[in-house]
C-alpha cells in the first residue's frame, strides 16, 4: 500500500464548497473549525483557480516536528493523526503547518482555545475503529468502513481526488494527457520554471 | 438560614470547585488501529471487502479510488 494523498485539480474546481460542507457534515465539525477549505487565486479575474487546501498528510510533517507532546503519529498509510488527549492545545503545529491545516475550536464558557482539530482523511484517530469515543473527538473513520475521505468522494467534479497516492496520481496524469492542458498550473514547471535549453 | 450557615456553605462550594476541574496529568500516545481490521458494530462498512484482511482492505481502497476516474467509467471519447 503506498501513501494515502489528496491532489486537487484546479482545471476541475469550480469553488462550490461541496468538499468543506461533506467534511463538516461528515464529522459535525463545529462552528468557526475548517478541516477544509477551498482557496482562490485570482478571484473575480478572468482565468481564476481554485483549489481545496486541508491537510496535506506530509511525508515530513512540520506539525509532528515541531509538537512539544508528541501527540502526532504516522499511520502506515501514511496518514498524518493526533491523539487529542495528548494534545495541550499550544498552537505550534499551526505556526509551523505550511497550508494552515490545524485548527483550534473554541472550548468551555469563556471561550477558551481548545484542543487541536485537523483532516483525518477519514481515518479517525486512536480510540478503537467507529468507536463513539473515536467519533466524538476525531469524527468517523470512514477507511475502516472501506470508504475513502467523504470530501473527495463527494467532489461533483471529482477535482478533489483522494487515495492511494499512486492511484491518484495515475488518474490525475490520465486527465491531463488527455485534456492536454493543467498540469501548468501546479508541477515542477510552476514552481522552478520550464527548462531553458539542453546543456 | 444564619450568616454561619451561608457562609459554610459559600466556602464548601468554592472547595468543591476543583472537583470539576479536568485531570492535566500528561498522557502518552495511544497506539493506533489499523483501519484494515475494520469498524466492528458499525452499520455503514461498505460491502464487498472482508474486516480483518488487509489485501481484501488494500484492493478495496484501490477500486473506491476508480470511482473517481471517469475514463474508467465511460470510454474516453
Amino acid at each position: 500500500m503506498a501513501r494515502m494523498k489528496f491532489i486537487c485539480d484546479a482545471e476541475r474546481c469550480i469553488e462550490c464548497n461541496g468538499c468543506v460542507t461533506a467534511c463538516k457534515a461528515e464529522h459535525d465539525v463545529p462552528w468557526g473549525v475548517n478541516r477544509r477549505r477551498v482557496v482562490t487565486l485570482n478571484d473575480g479575474v478572468p482565468g481564476e483557480k481554485s483549489i481545496s487546501v486541508a491537510c496535506m498528510h506530509c511525508s515530513d510533517a512540520p506539525c509532528m516536528a515541531v509538537c512539544p507532546v508528541d501527540c502526532f503519529y504516522r499511520t502506515d498509510e501514511g496518514v498524518v493523526l493526533h491523539d487529542k488527549d495528548v494534545c495541550i492545545g499550544c498552537g505550534y503545529c499551526s505556526y509551523a503547518c505550511p497550508f494552515g491545516a490545524p485548527q483550534f475550536p473554541s472550548n468551555g464558557t469563556f471561550g477558551l482555545r481548545g484542543k487541536m482539530d485537523k483532516c483525518t482523511f477519514c481515518a479517525g484517530g486512536p480510540e478503537a475503529n467507529g468507536s463513539e469515543a473515536e467519533n466524538e473527538k476525531y469524527g468517523r473513520n470512514r477507511l475502516a468502513e472501506g470508504k475513502l475521505p467523504a470530501c473527495a468522494e463527494m467532489c461533483s467534479t471529482k477535482a478533489l481526488l483522494g487515495g492511494d497516492g499512486d492511484v491518484v496520481a495515475d488518474i490525475f496524469r490520465t486527465r491531463v494527457l488527455t485534456r492536454g492542458k493543467g498540469s501548468e498550473v501546479w508541477g515542477w514547471g510552476t514552481a522552478y520554471g520550464k527548462p531553458t535549453g539542453t546543456k | 438560614m444564619t450568616l454561619k450557615t451561608l457562609v459554610g456553605l459559600a466556602c464548601a462550594a468554592a472547595l468543591l470547585v476543583a472537583c470539576g476541574e479536568a485531570p492535566q496529568t500528561a498522557g502518552t500516545r495511544k497506539a493506533d488501529n489499523q483501519p484494515w481490521a475494520g469498524a466492528p458494530g458499525d452499520p455503514y462498512v461498505a460491502s464487498g471487502w472482508k474486516p480483518g484482511d488487509q489485501a481484501s482492505w488494500e484492493e478495496q481502497m484501490r477500486k473506491r479510488a476508480q470511482g473517481q476516474n471517469e475514463y474508467s467509467r465511460a470510454a474516453a471519447q
